[in-house]
């Protein structure tokens, strides 16, 4: 069941609202980023590779 | 039994077997994560004593849960990459090392968003809570250990020590609850008996807790994998993954 009388008090979390929103805001968004990290990098890795490959496939044919 | 044991040394084989599992524990920490996170916040009972910053609880535990696995798992891998000298146990080590510090970090910081409505203050040097903070230093350290050798081998052997020796703090932060009854209050969850805590609260927990294990496992899984991109870059099947004919 819904703890809450209407939306504002669900924000409001009984005047704990700064404290539970900090801390799940934060949480949450390093949890995203941790996630989020490890894929961008291994992207960023594939395309360096592939163009170093092209440079050393150009240089050959030169 | 030997040949898998050498299967799984093998950063190729690892890299095509976790990508199979990544979408499902992508999915699994998702609907788990979300399902606690509403749950926890809008419809798990308040606390009688704390009133509603007792939420912070659904992120606090798990958090602090797999910040101490974390170490363990980080310790092994160390452990097993120094003694059979296997080269994906210390891609998991180097993994596990920033995903541990994160989620220290986010047990401290919850924590201390807790404690000033509940204790009035952010910050206390508590048994516990000071053992933490040792923790993310331990962490912290493997990480600064593992970038500042020029050889992979002296680093690998440097940080799986460093990290077998700081297993010694996890049993005083387990313990230190017990040992120095302070300010920290004592374990919710204990392996023998039943949780100090209302049904209704305790669901959602476990509910984060499972989360969070997928959750960690999917980070940790893909840490490696950037690892061995990065570590494999000359060989030819990395090669072929730049370059998909």
């Amino acid at each position: 069941m819904f703890q809450f009388e209407n939306f504002d008090a669900f924000i409001a979390m009984g005047g704990h609202g700064p404290y539970v929103w900090a801390a799940y805001g934060l949480s949450l968004t390093i949890m995203a980023g941790l996630a989020l990290a490890p894929l961008r990098r291994q992207r960023a890795l594939l395309a360096d590779l592939r163009q170093r490959l092209q440079a050393q496939r150009q240089r050959g044919q030169n | 039994m030997w040949q898998w044991f050498h299967k799984l040394g093998s950063p190729r084989w690892f890299y095509h077997i976790s990508g199979k599992f990544l979408p499902w524990l992508a999915l699994a920490s998702v609907v788990l994560i979300v399902t606690g996170v509403v749950w926890g916040l809008a419809f798990a009972p308040q606390d009688a004593r704390q009133g509603n910053s007792f939420r912070i609880i659904y992120i606090h535990v798990p958090a602090s849960f797999l910040a101490l696995a974390g170490y363990y798992v980080m310790a092994a891998a160390g452990a097993v990459g120094m003694i059979w000298k296997m080269k994906l146990a210390d891609m998991v080590m180097v993994a596990a090392a920033p995903l541990g510090a994160a989620l220290t970090f986010i047990a401290l910081f919850t924590g201390a968003v807790w404690g000033k409505p509940t204790w009035g203050t952010y910050w206390i040097w508590d048994a516990r809570i000071t053992s933490m903070l040792v923790l993310l230093f331990l962490y912290i350290g493997i990480i600064a250990l593992s970038r500042s050798f020029s050889t992979r081998e002296t680093s690998a052997r440097a940080c799986a020590i460093l990290a077998l020796v700081g297993t010694v703090n996890i049993p005083i932060i387990y313990k230190s609850v017990d040992w120095w009854y302070t300010l920290h209050q004592p374990a919710t969850i204990k392996m023998t008996g039943a949780p100090s805590m209302h049904p209704d609260m305790f669901k959602p927990l476990l509910v984060m807790i499972l989360g969070f294990y997928c959750f960690y496992a999917l980070v940790l899984l893909l840490n490696t994998r950037t690892e061995i991109l990065l570590r494999e870059s000359r060989t030819t099947w990395v090669k072929e993954l730049a370059e998909p004919k």
